[in-house]
């Protein structure tokens, strides 16, 4: 029996009707077409799935859609705001935080929330903010570098 | 026209941010699951639970009733296709026929049995648990000694004994370098099977277009070109029908080296079902049935003179190959004994490889391929025998290492080192952590009682995947440049970057020998309907193939630019600089979207000389090129719990020419993060049953950030002579370069209780036991 959920992502509304056992993600993905957090492992290992919450970094692949009913999620598209990447977004860029790409929209995702919580972190903070996410391609020095320099961004 | 003449400035060593990533950092890249059709369909796998079985019966009529399913195939209907295909060939080898769906035997936990498809992924997933396969289990064997061994199952049961080849190779004389030696030391060293764990798992999608009777794959590969010829091989079908394009790549490491069952299933399905199709592999079937990587046991055997001049080396290898041959598995081991010798200018070696079937998924290509084996072989054998003759392991090394004047060098394995400075980056690396101090300072730490390691690695590798003579399919490089008639430049690569950055890399040594900006250029890869035939990205080739394609193809192009910009400038001959043609007699320029426009507009034509301009070059690499580096790590060692520290990493990496620091860098970062996962963490583990016990990213431990030093990177710069933009690769040095290094550091803090090797990975477990018993 599917069941009738309306939210805001990215600051527009959804209503759809939905299987009550709809992972958000495939909701974000399938439904809302929104395919910018991406499916890593299914089992919130991986956080490359991490979108914002009720201005909460959460993993959507362990979150049903109607669990999302009424809420406020903003994803990876919803950052940049017309056309000015976000700091985070362009502190990537600038450090080479990236390499194939596939972690980077909800790495972006936990660092606002890292940087949110804890406006100038120390590598050893960053590091383990950054812990429920997986990145096989960086080594996560660079991801760190550009932690860090967007840090210095916000605090400017 | 104008009269200015700038001087311009050059990109290639500049630290750039790349072209690829603003598509990347916004979530706007299509990568395969992003991929939509109309009427698409979603097909799920049913795999076997059992690493060795027989198939008595399967019914898939209650799976066919479900909602939304259209069909379920099995090898009743996939049965006369071809088989999945290994490019690999030695004398004698075995080939197991390798069906796209298993017929009346499973061999391996994963083996696909059955494809459901449905108008919907979860619908599909539901009607997959509905087919019922009646196995009769059968004994299994997933350790490849242990397969080996007298009364073991047999794999396949027309080969008891399980030996898919042996190989035997030498070089020297081996006899006379061990009747002379005054020491020899020997040593079993495993290099446990990995999980290679691209972020994103496989996928396909297949799109049959009877209109045009033709498919279009999308697969998320390294290798477009060869899976266009081999999955139309698979399906019978002209190669020309078939279309692959590969969409962004979220990571490969070898992983997607590779043509799978699944591509062919889901291209076959397509035509059957007459929709689009997608597949998309689950993180357990990524680790279940997409390949692994290392599954060595190796017994080394090295000979030295008591000064420490090594003589020679034997390596019996035996490798677990898994229960088939995947595109290049039997292929891995031998380049572990090409570079068996590392750096070092001993003239005598002896290897013989035994390649085992066992009732796992193929072993394959993972970042390194056979190298890190042969790297942490060699740098381990020369540790224990600087242990043995109570010498310093840099010592050692130096007084062994191939001469600066000896290039290009003969290996006993028969390889040409291109070009090389070995002793600069050790001793670049040294000077960095001040190694005598540190030595001081673990005498102290000794005397408090504190396990404190130095551990040095100087590795080898062999890049620049390869001359076509030494591959199975190729090992050139393709590479057309297009200027458009508004003097736009686009690129085709038959290389398939997948996060290597050379989008980038390539605008620059475009911009460079254009003079046009790097905005200009736009480099396009993936796609085998709009770009020449390619071989791909692997084998840290790209840019050391493929750029040099790229280069040869830009100098048919300027020449052809400068009969243009000659013609509209009335002059004998121009120059290309800062992105005109000059005539430096006048100081006259014509700009190249003038150039380009007079070569498409074709009013007046140079003599001799066809309109556009258009170049397109394969190119022939005559050698393999060699980066090698330095890597030291220090280390200390919780006698409590046996957790290790790592207090410092430096690498020294000699990857010739830098084209971009900053991707440099990023490669190293993610090549030593892999390395130190296979030295510290990461272990494919199969029970004796043949069940994969890690088996989700929640049992199988991936590098965190918080888990990675801080990578203290730099460079020394030898050019390849082999290329022309003097670079060798670099994609897998830092994963080469590593776990040496960091065993040779543990092992250095535990000598003092009498350890003297360990094998991988290192947990604090097997650490903590190792103290015990040496302290015992």
């Amino acid at each position: 029996m599917k069941r009738k959920i309306s939210l805001r992502i990215n600051g527009k509304p959804y209503t759809d009707e939905v299987e009550p056992r709809l992972l958000l993600i495939h909701y974000l993905r399938e439904v809302a077409g929104l395919t910018g957090p991406h499916i890593g492992c299914e089992t919130s290992i991986c956080g490359a799935c991490t979108v914002m919450l009720q201005g909460r970094a959460v993993k959507s692949c362990t979150m049903f859609a109607v669990q999302a009913d009424g809420r406020e999620i903003v994803t990876i598209e919803g950052l940049a705001a017309n056309g000015a990447l976000d700091p985070v977004q362009q502190a990537f860029w600038n450090e080479h935080g990236l390499q194939c790409g596939f972690c980077t929209p909800g790495m972006i995702m936990a660092t606002k929330q890292l940087l949110q919580d804890n406006p100038s972190p120390t590598d050893l903070e960053i590091r383990h903010g950054l812990e429920g996410n997986l990145c096989r391609c960086t080594g996560y020095q660079h991801i760190v570098n550009a932690v860090k320099a967007a840090a210095g961004k916000a605090g400017a | 026209m104008a009269t200015t003449i700038s001087k311009p400035e050059t990109l290639f060593g500049k630290r750039i941010r790349r072209q690829e990533d603003p598509r990347l950092i916004t979530g706007t890249a299509v990568y395969l699951d992003d991929i939509k059709m109309p009427g698409m369909h979603h097909a799920c796998i049913v795999r076997s639970p059992h690493a060795a079985a027989k198939i008595r019966a399967i019914d898939t009529a209650a799976a066919a009733g479900r909602p939304g399913v259209v069909a379920v195939f099995t090898a009743k209907d996939t049965g006369h296709l071809g088989a999945v295909p290994c490019a690999a060939s030695l004398p004698g080898l075995r080939v197991p026929r390798h069906d796209l769906l298993a017929r009346d035997r499973v061999y391996y936990v994963g083996h696909p049995v059955a494809v459901v498809v449905a108008t919907d992924r979860y619908l599909a997933r539901d009607a997959a648990e509905m087919v019922e396969v009646d196995y009769e289990p059968l004994p299994a064997v997933a350790d490849p000694e242990k397969a080996l061994a007298e009364g073991a199952p047999a794999v396949h049961p027309e080969w008891p004994g399980n030996v898919a080849f042996t190989f035997h190779q030498e070089g020297g004389n081996i006899e006379q370098a061990f009747s002379e030696a005054e020491v020899v030391v020997k040593q079993r060293i495993t290099s446990q099977r990995l999980i290679p764990t691209a972020l994103e798992t496989r996928g396909v999608v297949a799109d049959w277009r009877p209109g045009e009777n033709s498919v279009t794959l999308f697969s998320s590969t390294q290798i477009p070109h060869l899976m266009r010829t081999l999955v139309a091989g698979i399906l019978g079908m002209p190669e020309n029908r078939l279309r692959v394009v590969t969409p962004e790549v979220g990571g490969g490491f070898g992983s997607k080296l590779n043509v799978y069952a699944e591509e062919a299933l889901m291209a076959f399905i397509s035509m059957r079902i007459q929709k689009p199709v997608k597949w998309v592999e689950s993180r357990r079937e990524n680790f279940t049935c997409t390949i692994h990587g290392r599954g060595h046991v190796d017994y080394f055997e090295l000979a030295a003179r008591r000064d420490g001049v090594m003589l020679g080396l034997k390596l019996k290898l035996i490798q677990d190959l898994g229960a088939y041959h995947q595109l290049l598995t039997p292929a891995i081991p031998t380049l572990s004994v090409l570079m068996m010798p590392g750096l070092y200018k001993f003239q005598n070696v002896s290897a013989d490889i035994v390649g085992v079937f066992t009732n796992c998924v193929p072993t394959d290509a993972y970042r390194g391929a056979g190298r890190p084996e042969a790297t942490h072989g060699i740098e381990r054998m020369v540790d224990i025998l600087a242990a043995e003759l109570a010498m310093d392991p840099v010592e050692i090394r130096l007084k062994n290492f191939v001469g600066n004047d000896e290039f290009p060098y003969t290996t006993p394995t028969g390889l040409s080192y291109d070009s090389g400075n070995y002793a600069a980056p050790l001793r670049k690396a040294l000077e960095q952590v001040d190694y005598p101090a540190l030595r001081r300072e673990q005498a102290q730490a000794r005397e408090e009682g504190r396990l404190m390691g130095i551990g040095v690695s100087t590795y080898g590798e062999i890049c620049a995947i390869g001359p076509s003579p030494s591959m199975p399919a190729g090992g050139w490089e393709s590479a057309t440049v297009k200027i458009e008639p508004t003097g736009k430049v686009t690129v085709l690569t038959g290389a398939s970057p997948h996060g290597q950055g050379e989008e980038t890399t390539f605008a620059q040594v475009v911009a460079d020998e254009l003079g046009v900006p790097m905005d200009d250029v736009l480099v396009v890869h993936g796609d085998t309907s709009v770009v020449q035939y390619g071989i791909g990205t692997f084998g840290s080739r790209g840019t050391a193939v493929g750029g040099a394609a790229l280069f040869y193809a830009l100098q048919d192009l300027k020449a052809k630019v400068k009969k243009f910009g000659a013609m509209l400038l009335d002059a004998p001959a121009v120059i290309l600089s800062g992105g005109s043609c000059v005539d430096e007699r006048t100081g006259k320029s014509v700009s190249f979207a003038e150039v380009a426009a007079a070569a498409y507009h074709a009013k007046r034509l140079p003599p001799a000389t066809e309109p556009g301009l258009v170049s397109t070059h394969f190119w022939e690499p005559p050698n393999f090129t060699f980066p090698f580096g330095a890597h030291v790590v220090v280390s200390e060692v919780d006698r409590e719990t046996g957790d290790i520290r790592i207090r410092r990493y430096v690498a020294v990496d000699d990857c010739g020419k830098i084209i971009n620091p900053l991707l440099v860098d990023g490669q190293v970062h993610g090549g030593v993060a892999q390395g130190l996962g296979q030295a510290l963490w990461e272990q494919a583990v199969y029970d004796e049953n043949g069940q994969l016990i890690t088996g989700e990213l929640t049992d199988y431990a991936l590098p965190k950030a918080h888990l990675m030093p801080w990578i203290e990177s730099s460079h020394t710069e030898t050019p390849s002579p082999v290329n022309p933009l003097g670079v060798k690769g670099v994609g897998e040095a830092g994963t080469i370069g590593c776990s040496p290094a960091v065993v040779n550091s543990v092992v250095d803090a535990l000598s003092p209780l009498g350890v003297r090797h360990l094998d991988m990975p290192l947990t604090p477990e097997k650490i903590w036991k190792a103290i015990q018993g040496g302290q015992a």
